[in-house]
């Protein structure tokens, strides 16, 4: 089965992550805010031009991009 | 001298704290070397004590300059204590920052700030929990807001640097413990900061270990111990550690906060979000917001304030016209005073009131909230040329006046993103540029009414163009940056908070554009009323005459070849609507100079072709900006080099369109 990401899911979806399938910068800024092995993320919405998508994570409101969206796999 | 570092998350309300602590007393710098903003100022009743403000950050990595200046402030100026500054009502996240503060050994206390919101959701924080299991720190209730908890916050951080106890760190995993000890075998790290190098080596940041002067054995001790425990845990260290930190802070969470919160409960936030960032809505309400601020700004009472500091500033010039004549001075002296300097600095401190009100909307947007929203709707537009949703609010302002738009970039975090904003914000034709607008579309195209609300197009192709051409070169390439931004709560700012994050944006202007427009107004002055023998002469014969006769064969390939437009163009420079009054003196106007008056305009019709007339017309619209707005792109870039590539390539670009427009005009018409 593919992995499933937290691009994929649909607004009010909540989904427990598993890994960000990421380096570097861009790996390190996503735990930094807390989007990090066993937390929960809940896809709230997304832009009005279609990116970036606004997320709650630990308790906050975050937005990134689909494509930071894409290096964080979800289950 | 007690120093006293003050860190914390962005949108924590460290700022309100600080202004709390320090009062009006505060010196805004530079951090050495970098352009992030450095601030400090003695606390408040205790003169030798001086808080320093950390830019605000999530983390202590080595990936972005805030947070490298932060961790080598507090590691090599050993600042005597630190206050962490909590969000209360967003603790997890916050608290990620101070476990990593705790590493390095310095004596801190947690203030625990917007106190007031907890009670009121009915959130119960155990404080002797919160210090029990970070470390022992000292936990005070406060806030900045509000006000409230500072006397005592004050009395805690002093009593606290004076006793010297730093915090125990938090532990990791039994495995990347005996890494981090063994680490520090290795290393002879035992002093005080040692864990903290030794959980800097573990992690591989690239900034600590690639200062760090290692053996060859060492070397590879560290390599193989690091191999190991990514083996034994089947992931990279820095991982691990990150892992690590938010591991303990949701395990020790349930003891330390205690929520009744209802599942599905709206917040006021979310219920302004649905409205604000609502996928129909959110751009009518934007547009709006814009419209307004701008409307207010510039138009109404921007415009009566111009009026009554153009008034204050001829009472003045006339008061000391009749001073100086008075006292017999000499003639030179009263024409460079009273033309030269009064008027050029007037023309420019005219736009202070404006700016003023601009910056006091644009510091409530910001500090209510709402500006993260606008890069959230807006960024998808903005991306396709490279660039972010934060750079439309500069472009926005550009249509005012370049020198606040280049200073609203201030907000634009990435580097890249924010030299992009500032070479191409002055593209859009600023309020000064309208009268070279209405006085070449009035005399050489006056059956084409639509071409001058068209430049405001031209501005927009031309920063679209500009970031498509830019992104292209060595300083700019690479990959975008990533675009992770939080959404803070909506909070509405107080007056005062409001209030001094405007003068901190506008004092700037005063002080810098003003030193630099009165040395610029008296030069100008001097080259286009004197000759080369200091003789007071007709512009004809002035030193501006000659230099820009040297000058103006660069001008020929774009139908420019004559003296008169190219000493408009240098005049432009001081301040854009000037290019119209001194072509009305070199051309002898005998109207009263301005845009509108028919001996200029029949000038203008005499001595520029169609062709030409729309080549100088774009050309001045897109060169270099005037002395202010490069001051403000020289004091913004922090760099020289980087001011000098703005300029060039706004010259460059505008001759290059002039030279097209130029060209095809003479070739179809």
């Amino acid at each position: 089965m593919a992995k499933r990401t937290l691009k994929e899911l649909s607004p009010g979806q909540t989904a427990k992550i598993t890994q960000i399938d990421a380096e570097g910068a861009l790996k390190r800024r996503l735990m930094d805010m807390g989007l990090t092995r066993g937390s929960t993320v809940t896809f709230h919405k997304v832009a009005p031009l279609g990116d970036p998508i606004q997320i709650t994570i630990r308790g906050y409101e975050l937005s990134i991009r689909k494509d930071e969206a894409e290096h964080v796999i979800v289950e | 001298m007690i120093s006293i570092a003050l860190a914390g998350n962005p949108n924590s309300g460290k700022t309100s704290l600080f202004n709390e602590l320090t009062g009006a007393r505060q010196h805004v710098g530079n951090w050495p070397g970098v352009t992030v903003e450095k601030k400090e100022g003695p606390l408040k009743g205790h003169d030798d004590v001086t808080i320093v403000d950390l830019p605000g950050i999530y983390s202590m990595s080595p990936y972005t300059l805030e947070e490298v200046v932060s961790r080598d402030y507090i590691m090599n100026e050993r600042p005597d204590a630190i206050i962490n500054i909590i969000d209360a009502t967003n603790l997890e996240r916050n608290l990620y920052l101070t476990t990593q503060v705790m590493e390095t050994n310095t004596p801190m206390v947690i203030a625990l700030n917007m106190m007031d919101l907890i009670e009121k959701r009915g959130i119960k924080i155990d404080t002797k929990k919160l210090s029990e299991k970070f470390g022992g720190c000292p936990v005070v209730e406060i806030s900045a807001l509000e006000r409230k908890g500072i006397d005592n916050l004050i009395t805690v951080v002093l009593k606290n640097a004076k006793e010297k106890k730093a915090p125990k760190p938090v532990n990791f995993d039994a495995d990347v413990e005996k890494a981090i000890s063994d680490i520090q075998d290795i290393f002879n790290l035992k002093d005080d900061a040692g864990r903290y190098y030794a959980i800097k080596l573990f992690e591989r940041d690239s900034v600590i270990t690639e200062n760090y002067k290692m053996a060859s054995d060492q070397k590879e001790k560290l390599h193989a111990i690091l191999a190991d425990v990514e083996e034994k845990l089947d992931n990279d260290t820095e991982t691990i550690i990150t892992n690590g930190r938010y591991d303990y802070i949701a395990e020790v969470m349930p003891s330390i906060q205690k929520k009744k919160v209802a599942k599905n409960e709206q917040t006021m936030t979310d219920k302004i979000d649905s409205i604000v960032t609502n996928r129909w809505l959110s751009l009518p309400i934007f547009a709006a917001i814009i419209f307004v601020i701008y409307y207010v700004s510039i138009t109404t009472i921007g415009s009566y304030t111009i009026d009554w500091v153009g008034a204050f500033f001829e009472w003045i010039s006339g008061g000391v016209e009749t001073f100086l004549t008075n006292i017999g001075a000499a003639d030179f002296l009263i024409d460079l005073v009273i033309n030269g300097i009064i008027a050029g600095v007037g023309a420019v401190l005219g736009f202070v009131p404006q700016l003023m009100i601009l910056f006091f909307f644009l510091s409530f947007l910001e500090g209510c909230g709402y500006m993260s929203r606008v890069a959230f709707i807006m960024d998808r537009a903005f991306r396709r040329f490279g660039l972010s949703g934060k750079s439309f609010i500069p472009f926005i302002i550009g249509t005012g006046c370049g020198v606040p738009a280049i200073m609203a970039t201030r907000t634009i975090e990435n580097e890249k993103d924010r030299r992009l904003t500032i070479m191409t914000t002055t593209f859009m034709p600023c309020g000064a540029k309208l009268p070279i607008i209405a006085l070449f579309v009035g005399a050489l195209f006056p059956d084409q009414p639509w071409l001058a609300p068209s430049c405001y197009l031209i501005g927009i192709v031309a920063i679209i163009v500009s970031c498509i051409l830019l992104k292209r070169t060595k300083g700019f390439s690479g990959e975008p940056a990533p675009f992770i931004i939080e959404l803070p709560e909506y909070r509405l700012p107080k007056l005062r908070n409001v209030l001094s994050m405007m003068w901190e944006k506008g004092k700037g202007f005063i002080i810098k554009a003003g030193t630099i427009i009165f040395v610029c107004s008296a030069v100008i002055w001097f080259v286009s009323g004197y000759n080369w023998t200091l003789q007071a002469v007709d512009p004809e014969d002035s030193i501006l005459a000659a230099v820009a006769g040297v000058i103006s064969p660069i001008f020929a390939p774009i139908g420019l070849g004559s003296w008169q437009a190219t000493a408009g163009t240098i005049s432009g420079l001081v301040a854009k609507e000037n290019l119209v009054s001194v072509l009305a003196v070199i051309y002898h106007a005998t109207g009263d100079g301005s845009e509108t008056d028919p001996s200029l305009i029949s000038n203008i019709q005499q001595y520029f072709t169609p062709a030409s007339g729309m080549a100088y017309m774009l050309f001045n619209l897109l060169c270099a900006p005037c002395f202010a707005a490069i001051g403000a792109i020289r004091r913004e870039m922090a760099s020289a080099k980087w001011t000098l590539a703005a300029v060039g390539y706004q010259c460059g670009f505008a001759y290059v369109v002039a030279f097209i427009v130029y060209q095809v005009m003479n070739a179809i018409m």
